[in-house]
């Protein structure tokens, strides 16, 4: 009979979150995937920031005191340290994700990795001279 | 072969990965130095209204919450199927449509302003 089935078949056990733990590179690939929780977390404080502000003067000085609560600035912080992962880990993929080829060669994976960061930081304080703190 | 919106998904996903790599973290500083009382003079209400009624200023603060937005919905969307949650098309429809309305209410503030 062809259709019976005559061994118990195989299912391969997939726990839904211990998997995680079970090797650190596992760990740091859910540490770069919850990162986007923040990086859109802190989107929708820019939208409410950007509510206020159409909402006017009074509105919006009540929105930057808001900021400056406990749980403002503890969120903040949280957000930084996700941010500061995600621009790592998504720099330091970048020599996969788009890889340049000079003739025969590809360029190096340092030399794309290294120019990213050459480049957020001059961005970085540009942004903070066009802002004012620098 | 069927037609894929794949491109576009990825593309919109990889431009804000890319984008938020490069800004959130200065832009979160900027915040936090308000936050701790040393409000920098370009988030002050004066200078930052000016900003948002050009409509230079206008594209980057839509650019910066429409990418940052759709970044995230496709991660979280990508991570809920690795954390166990099959209903694809579900978290799918979910996770792209609150990015929208976040992106139309972007849209819509900046407007007025």
């Amino acid at each position: 009979m062809a259709e019976q089935v005559t061994r118990r078949p195989y299912v391969r056990e997939i726990p839904r979150l211990r998997w995680i733990f079970r090797h650190p590179r596992y760990l740091r690939y859910m540490a770069r995937e919850v990162t986007c929780i923040f990086i859109g977390a802190y989107a929708v404080l820019l939208l409410v920031a950007l509510a206020r502000l159409a909402q006017g003067r009074e509105s919006y000085e009540a929105f930057l005191q808001a900021l400056g609560s406990p749980a403002g600035i503890a969120f903040q912080v949280l957000v930084l340290a996700f941010a500061l992962y995600h621009t790592v880990s998504w720099f330091n993929v970048t020599p996969k994700a788009m890889p340049i080829q000079r003739g025969e060669e590809f360029v190096p994976g340092g030399i794309i990795i290294g120019a990213h960061y050459a480049g957020w930081i001059a961005l970085s304080i540009i942004v903070l001279f066009l802002a004012g703190v620098l | 072969m069927p037609k894929s919106n794949k491109p576009v998904v990825w593309g919109l996903f990889a431009a804000g990965g890319t984008l938020t790599a490069f800004v959130t973290p200065v832009l979160v500083m900027l915040t936090l130095l308000a936050a701790v009382g040393h409000v920098p003079a370009l988030l002050g209400y004066d200078r930052l209204h000016a900003l948002a009624a050009h409509w230079v200023g206008k594209a980057a603060l839509f650019g910066i919450v429409f990418l940052s937005l759709w970044h995230a919905a496709h991660r979280l969307r990508v991570t809920l199927h690795d954390l166990g949650v099959r209903s694809d098309m579900l978290v799918a429809w979910v996770v792209y449509c609150l990015a929208a309305a976040g992106s139309v209410a972007a849209a819509a503030y900046l407007l007025i302003i």
